[in-house]
């Protein structure tokens, strides 16, 4: 059925006992064309892509867990492009192209908005940096501009004066954007399975099986399941299910935290970061405010996050916002980032034929469209698409390192 | 939050340390014939294990000596497996 709003009218009309399912339930075959490994945003979107853009419709997602509840449900929904290296910026740039037209696409609503974020400086280097990448992104056309104080004053009348590290100025990037989390998995899940693709939740991967220097399927909780490519996009366990392939990757998993405070009247309408403490901040739809910051200081699959942090990054939240003093936070919760060693995703094929790997890297919501999509083209025709040339394996051993500073102080 | 083993000071709260990571990584024994494959294995090929592993951690708001500890990265359990003494 095809959302709309006819099937609305007409379903509101039987008192909505006659929704269809979204998707179905259905037990693996013995074998399929494609298998993907990961059912979050990526991996549902990969599925999708190639069924959609390639005709390859024989295709396995497989979820140790349920659909979009890894970090796809533990992320704070920030959407933006604002990148370093010149082959980041039109990767990053795609993806908010796909993004614009992804619930029309989908036919389900990602409640995609444009929410702007503003950067808050506190020191020389902060500035400099600032200028740096409004520089870099004017040559790419977007609209990136620093903030004197007045006009940072006149559109956020209430931050402190008296904040530890004094805010010398701002910058401000239009076109960053949010959606909804859940929606885009969700989303891309009710589509694949629409076009023939079976999602098998709780279905958890344990071994890659090989034939001399090919796949030949998986060995996972509810047996064996054969196909002759794979697709990895697991975001935090990318280390453990390469290793089953013998490959050991460029990255470590570092834990991310967030918080939720109680809803509260609309104050904030922009995305904001402040630069001192390396947190950011925003408001929800639902009033709530979701506030999130710095990686903890060590490794770890515990999905717990140190309490230092979360002190750490509710701290700058208070010392710029003071009237924030007082409110109360519901959740608190941490998810894993496979952070890679320059900071930058890795989309390529690996060392053993037939095994693809899709690493979202550090923030790695933004990019679900474009990356899933390029997933898919590099599943289809076994050679990366010129968008991700530069994201290869490879370039760990060649040098070609795509270091980003862009992408510590915000996700 | 990890209360850290010293083998110097006891167990002492997470955030006097700094994470040194994997422990007993070898660097390429020849460094100027090692080529790009070995250093591309030292650098860049962490265990980054989910599990137990052996790692270095430095107390540097404390005593500021380096020891090594085993650290479950899964559910943090930690256990000490140097001896002050090992080292006078
Ligand atoms: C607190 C926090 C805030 C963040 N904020 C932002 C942000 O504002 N903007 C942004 O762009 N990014 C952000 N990120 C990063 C972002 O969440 C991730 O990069 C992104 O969600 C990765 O998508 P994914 O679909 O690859 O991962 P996931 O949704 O984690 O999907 C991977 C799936 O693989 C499954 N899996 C793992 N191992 C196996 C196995 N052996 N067999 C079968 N299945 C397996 C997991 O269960 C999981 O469901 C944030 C992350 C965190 C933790
Ligand atoms: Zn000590």
């Amino acid at each position: 059925m095809s959302y709309s709003i006819f099937s609305l009218v007409r379903n509101a009309i039987d008192y909505h006992q006659n929704w269809q399912k979204a998707w179905r339930n259905p037990d693996p075959k013995r074998e399929y064309d494609v298998i993907i490994i990961g059912g979050g945003g990526h991996g549902l979107g990969a599925a999708w892509y190639l069924a959609r853009d390639h005709g390859i419709t024989n295709v396995a997602v497989l979820e140790k867990g349920w659909l979009g509840g890894g970090n796809t449900a533990r992320n704070t929904m920030t959407i933006r492009d604002n990148y370093i290296r010149s082959a980041s910026v039109p990767f990053h740039r795609e993806s908010m192209k796909l993004w614009r037209g992804l619930s029309r696409d989908l036919n389900y609503n990602v409640m995609l908005h444009e929410r702007g974020m503003i950067t808050f400086l506190q020191s020389g280097s902060g500035v400099s940096h600032a200028r740096r990448m409004a520089d870099t992104m004017s040559v790419f056309d977007s609209e990136y501009i620093m903030l004197p104080l007045d006009e940072l004053r006149r559109r956020v009348p209430f931050f402190s004066d008296t904040a530890r590290m004094p805010i010398i100025g701002a910058v401000y990037h239009r076109k960053i954007a949010m959606a909804r989390h859940d929606a885009v998995a969700w989303g891309y899940a009710r589509a694949a399975d629409k076009r023939g693709v079976d999602i098998i939740q709780n279905c958890e991967v344990t071994g890659i099986l090989r034939e001399g220097n090919r796949v030949t399927g998986v060995d996972t909780s509810r047996g064996v399941i054969k196909a002759k490519k794979i697709g990895m996009a697991v975001a935090g366990h990318g280390s453990v299910v390469a290793e089953m392939a013998g490959i050991r990757l460029p990255l470590e998993t570092w834990p991310l935290q967030a918080l939720v405070s109680t809803p509260v009247k609309p104050v904030l309408n922009e995305i904001f970061v402040v630069d001192g403490f390396h947190n950011y901040f925003m408001q929800s739809d639902k009033g709530e405010l979701v506030v999130g910051g710095v990686t903890d200081p060590y490794p770890s699959y515990a999905q717990r996050g140190s309490p230092q942090v979360t002190e750490h990054v509710i701290e700058g939240l208070v010392d710029v916002f003071p009237v924030f003093k007082r409110m109360k936070f519901m959740r608190q919760w941490a998810g894993m980032l496979d952070i890679t060693y320059d900071n930058s995703p890795i989309i390529s094929g690996t060392s053993l034929e037939g095994f693809y790997i899709d690493v979202a890297g550090s923030g790695g919501f933004k990019t679900t469209p474009v990356a899933a999509k390029m997933h898919a083209d590099l599943i289809a025709n076994d050679r990366p698409h010129p968008l991700i040339e530069e994201f290869g394996l490879n370039r760990f051993q060649t040098g070609r390192l795509l270091v980003e500073g862009g992408v510590d102080a915000n996700r | 939050m990890l209360l850290i083993p010293c083998p110097w000071c006891g167990a002492r709260n997470e955030d006097e340390f700094l994470n040194g990571g994997e422990a007993d990584k070898r660097r390429p024994a020849n460094p100027v014939q090692a080529g790009s494959e070995e250093w591309y294995r030292y650098l860049y090929t962490p265990a980054n294990t989910k599990g137990w592993l052996r790692e270095r951690w430095w107390h540097v708001r404390g005593c500021r000596r380096w020891f090594k500890v085993d650290r479950n990265t899964h559910t943090h359990e930690i256990k000490q497996v140097e001896e002050a003494d090992q080292w006078r």
